[in-house]
């Protein structure tokens, strides 16, 4: 098979899944779990040959994989759709097909499979448990998802998305594929969709992603209407680049590049929940945690990073936009970071810090670090995949210790209720340890040191000291709350009865955590920078494949010893300080850092709820549905049926009864009244007498007109 | 005989026959009734798939003409003159498309005089493609009245409880519109000696002055009948009135009537006053978009909803038409045919629970996701299409006529493609808000209450799904490739916004 062919294929399985499930084996949740996790397998396999075949071919960036199909006529040629992969969507290829596949089996185990049927469960609400007879005596345990089935469909769907996004050469399918990503994050983080907060925040998810989105549908009209294209290679080439970037707009004195980079961008600011639209994510926990865990590595999230990184040629163009991704990156890097650092929800803590590592991405194209933003993309993917795993294995086994006890008051997420987990829970720690560390940073053997680090030198070397700064400072923070949650979660001993009797999960929850955990510490290794210490190491793989994507491969940044001391400090600085001020805390109140304003999130929900939501329904339901339609319109009707009545008995009254009546006589009166009378019954209603007043007054008015015209 | 055998002409007529058949069948044999019109509906969709077998996707012209002189008194020359071309074959395809399945909708929904709705029903289709296939003015006209008549009746008879109000409304509206666009055809009659369209485009030569008054003429009862903001109120009301089948067909097909008219009539009679107008329409239309998609928000029925969202979607249509470029154009068409199989699916699913439960108020649904999953799958997908999602046919209509809006010389603004996006993201509240309200949550008051008399809400039967699937094929196949439908399209509407052009250039 060719590799262009392949490509076409990858997306497939997992559509092809969704339509079998849905359509014919939703009762049957083994043979649905079997296709899914077999499609999930086939475009991962898919995916590692082309990866394969991409990094033994010579010169991919010049020379891409790619193939097109015409889509949709325009006026002279055909708006093409088409596949692409060059060293960007090859290695962004190769972390989604893997996370995509542990997630997927993942699943598996989470939600119970080989559980007996729960006692009082009922679909659209988390399972409850089930009573077994076990050895003489009843007791309680974990019981299976009652929409089984219907979870793999979702995700199978969520899937598809992702790699058609991935595997797009165009603006087009890439837009179709974030889209079809907006509906199953929807759907997904409203699986449980008999809790009201499930609904809710499954409406706020895609309401806010979608504000993004339209801002980049506009974007992508744009680039249209400049270039005629939506491919990237036609964009991308130099005299339209050129062009792009020296058309004049009116708006914000943006060169066409700048406003067309901004549109995009705000679409990413909404999908990968940017400040100011980044408080869908937090409520998207919602969701059964392996969403939560496709949403904030595998797909959703990193889609709108992979965007900017893929239209980086043309969003560099302007400054000024640039300028606009720097700020918002580097601030939603730290601002995130200062929640997270209040939260006691093992879950909530991890999506702050996905706003927040998402932010350094940004924060990394705006200052023009394009292969740092695709490396942190790729490890924080890893590693990230493996914390929300690991954080939905901890809620497993307290939920099985929740189960022993009885004692459903427990919220086995909060985690003050956990504690000593370390031991019962062996697997699970040592992978969360090694996901927290590369997310913290930890030096030399982590991935997500060598990512980060790579961030800092770009910032620092370009001259950005001030995103440099900023982003150190939400590193520090980044360590702290990491540790914070590691102390609170495993170490110590158990605070709650629950967490005493928390238990190992299986296999295939287990898994997944080994294998996404050995990418958390190798995938650092294929990015060490040649200087590194000042040492005249190989060149690094990551930077010189991924820079191959753009037309000229991007400098690396000299070594300095300023970064790595800064890179040193805040990470186990961090992690020292986190382990130091929680080792010994034993409720929420002895936790110092409980600030409402930080627990509240800054009170960002609330703000929104009343400059917009609230404005929004007034608008909808008030103004424009009682004042405008009920009011207005109907009422100018109205008012125009009561005009014509009236008109109407003022020449009864006056014309009929005074003149005709007395002079004429009571003929025609008679006949008008017995032709009322006997009209009446026809006219059950006002509305029809106004109308057909209405119509009479036009006629009047048609033949006037008709014999004007005809005299014109 | 020649006459009769021609495509056209058979395929316009053919449901007389139905018609003629039902008359011998007695009132009380409902089915016999119901599959007399399922037959005839269905073999008059089979010519119309011969006429697309026999149409020349590459030939911009008027095909398959069927013209012969019909009233010639002292100059007047009347003609009988059918043609089809780009700008008409999706539509016609759309009607007999969907009359048979709006037929099989009313099968356990009407029991009361059946065999008049169907004669109803079978004579509405004979006027809807006809008004798409007539060539001259004055049998255009014609068609165009004759549809009132038995969708008057299907309202007023079949309807609900304020079925006389609504009829009359809708009567009397679009009646008092027709009025100034007869006026019109008269004008062009006298003075332009022909009602033949194509003879008027080619003559020309009318002063942008005049075309100003008579496209205004025109545009009156084209506007009424999309309907354009603000001449909308008309139609909530018919659509909550009128049974299934009725507002499947009033959704789907007459209110295209509206934008076909714009269309066929007032761009290519009087291009320079629509070069003119574009800009009025543009805004009326773009109103009309976010305007539609608030009020819908707002409604407590659901049929009230779909039937304000239609107000919003051919916002859409009238925005991609008067961007006067192809894009433009055709975006608007595929929109016609979209709004045709979304809206149309949605009443469909709307009318399939209202049976069951004879309520349609927000309140007492809820959680029906679970009591009826294939119904809730289908009605996810349906909306989904309506609200614009990729790989759904609505978003290649909504992404091709921003691409019109966007790049148009004639409306030359950003804005209006700008405002129109905030449609789209209002359609997703809307939507959302109709699908949790009803699937979502605890189960709904209605659910109980339907178990109260003795059955449990059923699941979509066989029927119900034959006759949701043929649509849900469609909005895939648009959502995915809709290339094929593009290309028949293609040549009449390059032909079109040729003479654009040519009248843009005229005007400087």
């Amino acid at each position: 098979m060719t590799t262009e062919t392949l490509i076409w294929l990858i997306p497939l399985p997992p559509i092809l899944a969704f339509f079998l499930i849905v359509l014919f084996t939703n009762r049957n949740k083994a043979l649905s779990h079997t296709i899914a996790v077999g499609a999930a397998f086939l475009s991962w396999l898919g995916g590692m040959i082309v990866f394969a075949r991409a990094i033994g071919a010579p010169e991919l960036g010049r020379e891409p994989f790619a193939s097109s199909i015409n889509w949709i006529p325009t006026a002279d040629t055909w708006l093409k759709i088409g596949v692409l992969i060059d060293p960007l969507s090859a290695a962004v290829l190769f972390f989604v097909a893997w996370t995509v596949l542990m997630i997927f089996l993942y699943s598996v185990g989470y939600h119970n499979f080989g559980q007996p049927k729960g006692d009082h469960d009922i679909a659209g609400l988390p399972p409850h448990g089930a009573t077994i007879e076990e050895h003489g005596h009843k007791h309680t345990v974990p019981s299976i998802e009652p929409m089984y089935s219907r979870f793999f469909a979702f995700i199978s769907l969520f899937a598809f998305g992702m790699f058609t996004l991935v595997v797009s050469d165009n603006l087009l399918t890439l837009f179709v594929g974030w889209e079809i990503m907006g509906l199953c994050s929807y759907l997904l983080i409203g699986f449980w969709y008999g809790k009201e907060s499930a609904r809710n925040a499954a409406i706020k998810a895609f309401m806010t992603t979608r504000i993004g989105d339209v801002f980049m549908l506009l974007g992508i009209v744009f680039i249209y209407s400049a270039t005629g294209s939506l491919s990237y290679h036609d964009i991308f080439q130099p005299q339209v680049l050129h062009t792009l970037a020296s058309v004049p707009t009116p708006i914000f004195g943006l060169s066409a590049a700048g406003l067309i980079g901004l549109l995009l961008f705000i679409g990413t600011i909404g999908k990968s929940a940017q400040f100011p639209l980044h408080v869908w994510l937090p409520d998207a926990m919602e969701g059964p945690t392996p969403v939560s865990a496709m949403i904030h590595a595998a797909t959703m999230v990193s889609a709108g990073v992979y965007m900017v990184i893929r239209m980086f040629p043309l969003i560099s163009l302007d400054p000024h936009t640039m300028t606009v991704i720097a700020v918002i990156g580097s601030f939603t890097a730290l601002f995130a970071a200062t929640i997270a650092v209040a939260q006691n929800d093992i879950k909530r803590v991890l999506a702050y810090s996905t706003i927040s590592q998402l932010g350094y991405m940004i924060a990394a194209l705006g200052v023009g670090a394009y292969v740092a933003a695709a490396f942190h993309l790729i490890t924080h993917a890893f590693f990230k995949a493996l914390l929300f795993l690991g954080s939905g294995s901890v809620i497993h086994g307290m939920e099985h210790g929740v189960l022993h006890t009885g004692d459903h008051n427990v919220d086995p997420q909060n985690m003050f209720n956990m504690g000593g987990l370390r031991k019962k829970m062996p697997i699970t720690f040592w992978t969360f340890l090694i996901g927290g560390f590369a997310l913290s940073g930890f030096p030399l053997l982590t991935a997500g040191f060598w990512s980060k680090d790579e961030i800092f030198t770009e910032a620092f070397g370009s001259g950005h000291i001030v995103v440099f700064v900023v982003l150190a400072l939400a590193a520090f923070l980044t360590a702290f709350y990491t540790m914070r949650q590691i102390t609170l979660t495993f170490l110590g001993k158990p605070r709650t009865p629950a967490a005493e009797h928390a238990q190992e999960t299986r296999w295939t929850m287990t898994v997944p955590l080994i294998v996404l955990s050995v990418f958390a510490i190798g995938y650092g290794w294929v990015g060490i920078p040649e200087d590194f210490l000042g040492l005249h190491l190989n060149p690094s793989w990551f930077h010189e494949f991924v820079g191959s994507t753009l037309a000229v491969m991007p400098e690396a940044v000299p070594f300095s010893w300023i970064v790595l001391g800064t890179s040193l400090v805040v990470a186990l600085g961090g992690l020292f300080f986190g382990w130091l001020v929680y080792r010994n805390v034993q409720s929420a109140a002895e936790d110092k850092l409980q600030i409402p304003v930080l627990k509240n999130k800054y009170y960002f929900d609330e703000i929104y709820d009343f400059l917009f939501v609230k404005p929004s329904y007034w608008f909808a339901e008030t103004f424009v549905s009682q004042w405008m339609d009920k009011g207005l319109i109907d009422g100018i009707l109205h008012l125009f049926g009561k005009v014509t009545t009236g008109i109407g008995s003022a020449v009864r009254n006056y014309v009929d009864l005074l003149i005709i009546n007395r002079t004429v006589g009571d003929g025609t009166a008679h006949i008008t009244q017995w032709a009322g009378r006997n009209l009446r019954p026809i006219q059950s209603g006002r509305i029809q007498q106004y109308m057909l007043a209405s119509l009479i007054i036009l006629l009047a008015i048609a033949g006037l007109l008709f014999y004007v015209l005809v005299r014109v | 005989m020649e006459f009769i055998l021609q495509p056209l002409t058979l395929m316009t007529f053919f449901p007389l026959l139905g018609v003629l058949v039902l008359l011998f069948i007695p009132g009380d044999k409902k089915n016999a009734l119901r599959w007399t019109a399922l037959i005839a509906s269905l073999i008059t969709f089979l010519i119309s798939i011969w006429v697309l077998t026999m149409f020349n996707a590459s030939n911009p012209d008027l095909q398959l003409v069927a013209k012969y002189n019909w009233i010639t008194v002292a100059g007047w020359n009347i003609q009988y003159y059918l043609g089809i071309d780009g700008l008409s074959i999706l539509l016609v395809l759309l009607t007999t498309f969907l009359s048979p399945i709006s037929i099989l909708s009313t099968w356990t929904a009407v029991e009361e005089r059946v065999k008049e709705f169907l004669l109803f029903f079978l004579l509405l289709e004979v006027g809807m493609t006809g008004v798409f296939l007539a060539q001259d003015l004055f049998l255009f006209y014609i068609f165009w009245e004759f549809t009132l008549v038995p969708m008057y009746f299907l309202i007023g008879i079949w309807g609900g409880p304020r079925r006389i109000y609504a009829a009359l409304k809708f009567f009397l509206y679009t009646m008092a519109g027709s009025i100034l666009m007869l006026l019109a055809i008269l004008w062009l009659g006298i003075y332009q000696g022909t009602f033949s369209v194509p003879d008027l485009i080619a003559k020309g030569g009318i002063d942008p002055h005049t075309q100003l008054w008579l496209f205004i003429a025109f545009a009156a009862a084209f506007a009424i009948k999309v309907p354009m903001w603000p001449l909308h109120s008309w139609l909530p009301d018919a659509h909550v009135e009128a049974p299934t089948a009725g507002s499947v067909i009033l959704a789907g097909v007459l209110l295209k009537m509206g934008t076909y008219g714009f269309l066929r009539f007032n761009l290519t009679l009087f291009p320079q006053a629509a070069v003119q107008a574009a800009p009025v329409i543009a805004v009326l239309a773009v109103i009309g978009i976010i305007y539609g998609a608030a009020v819908s928000y707002a409604q407590a029925d659901i049929k009230k909803l779909v039937a304000y969202s239609s107000v919003s979607h051919l916002g859409f249509v009238m925005l991609g038409l008067f961007a006067l470029n192809p894009q433009g154009i055709q975006g608007g068409i595929l929109q016609m045919i979209n709004h045709g199989l979304s809206t149309g699916a949605l009443f469909l699913l709307v009318g399939m629970i209202y049976e069951q439960t004879h309520t349609r108020e927000f309140k007492v649904y809820g959680g029906l996701w679970k009591v009826t999953p294939i119904f809730g799958t289908i009605f996810l997908i349906v909306s989904l299409s309506s609200m614009g999602l990729p790989g759904l046919n609505g978003f290649v209509g909504e992404f091709t006529i921003l691409l019109g809006a966007f790049g148009s010389t004639v409306l030359n603004s950003p804005w209006y493609a700008g405002f129109a996006a905030l449609g789209v993201i209002m359609a997703a509240v809307y939507i959302l808000y109709m699908f949790q309200k009803m699937f979502m949550g605890p189960e709904g008051s209605i659910v109980e209450e339907v178990r109260k008399h003795g059955h449990a809400l059923r699941d979509l039967n066989w029927r119900e799904i034959v006759t949701i699937v043929p649509l849900l094929i469609f909005i895939f196949w648009i959502g995915l490739y809709p290339a094929p439908f593009f290309h028949l399209m293609a040549p009449s509407v390059d032909k079109l916004t040729a003479a654009f052009q040519a009248a843009a250039l005229a005007m400087r």
